[in-house]
């Protein structure tokens, strides 16, 4: 049985699932930063299999480019999220998501 | 024949790490276990005939990221907190199970184009070629190309990494 552009889409959707329900149920800010670093991996095998599998049309490999760029994306969205994190664990001593209302009204 | 060997051991380990971090109480644990399945994901983009990616992933993911996750980990931990579930873990499975089953469900009636060969096979070009060129041809080419989404990424970049100074510079001093 040889793979199809199935498998990975189906890899795909099991693992952008399991980070999207760590992203809502965890109470750790860094484990929420973690899941949505997973859904971003999910993600990025969906456009590479699309890539791979579906017919060009314009340029060969654009989707690697996308992933490409979701990555430096994902680089730049963890830098900062990390330090925004510290910033309020340094004020709050606490990453509890459910602890950090002080915007809320 | 052996990319199938390949996926079928990747893909569970993909899975499972992936689960993990997000069932697992210590928190430090689920960030090796993170670092994990970014590797194994790396072997999926090798099964996928992306072997630029693959090394990217294994550089940006886990040397920058996986680093980054670790030190946050230990700059903020609360050892007898743990990784605890919010008041909202039920309706999160279930939301998360749906979207899930809507995805594959939509994945599976589709009639997607395939086609036979890799990308570069059907430019003529053979497959045991590495894709950098092939990448920089699609980023960089006249006509349908991607500069200034690059030269955007790059001051992104920098936006990030001024941001990320600035946030946690001690303001003490002042």
């Amino acid at each position: 049985m040889s793979l199809t552009i199935e498998h990975y889409l189906i890899l795909s959707a099991v693992l952008f699932s399991i980070g999207l329900y760590g992203a809502l149920a965890k109470r750790n800010a860094v484990a929420i930063l973690m899941c949505i670093e997973i859904m971003l991996n999910a993600v990025n095998i969906a456009i590479v299999a699309f890539s791979r599998y579906l017919v060009p049309e314009v340029v060969v490999l654009t989707g690697h480019v996308f992933a490409i760029f979701i990555m430096t994306v994902a680089a730049a969205e963890a830098a900062v999220g990390l330090a925004i994190i510290i910033a309020i664990y340094r004020s709050r001593q606490s990453v509890d998501v459910e602890q950090m209302d002080l915007m809320k009204w | 024949m052996i990319t199938e060997i390949a996926f079928w051991i990747l893909a569970p380990v993909v899975v499972i790490a992936a689960l993990s971090v997000v069932l697992l109480r210590d928190i430090f644990r689920a960030a090796l276990l993170l670092i994990l399945c970014f590797f194994t994901i790396a072997g999926i983009y090798i099964t996928l005939n992306a072997d630029f990616l693959a090394a990217v992933q294994v550089l940006i993911y886990v040397g920058a990221i996986g680093i980054l996750l670790i030190f946050a980990v230990m700059l903020t931990r609360n050892i007898q907190q743990g990784n605890p579930f919010n008041r909202i873990n039920g309706p999160a499975l279930l939301l998360a199970l749906l979207i899930m089953v809507t995805i594959i469900s939509v994945v599976a009636v589709s009639d997607w184009p395939v086609i036979a060969e890799v990308p570069q096979q059907a430019v003529g070009v053979p497959v045991d070629e590495p894709t950098t060129g092939h990448i920089a041809e699609a980023l960089f080419n006249k006509e349908s190309g991607f500069v200034l989404p690059f030269e955007i990424a790059s001051v992104l970049l920098l936006a990030a990494l001024i941001g990320a100074v600035v946030l946690v510079r001690r303001r003490d001093k002042e």
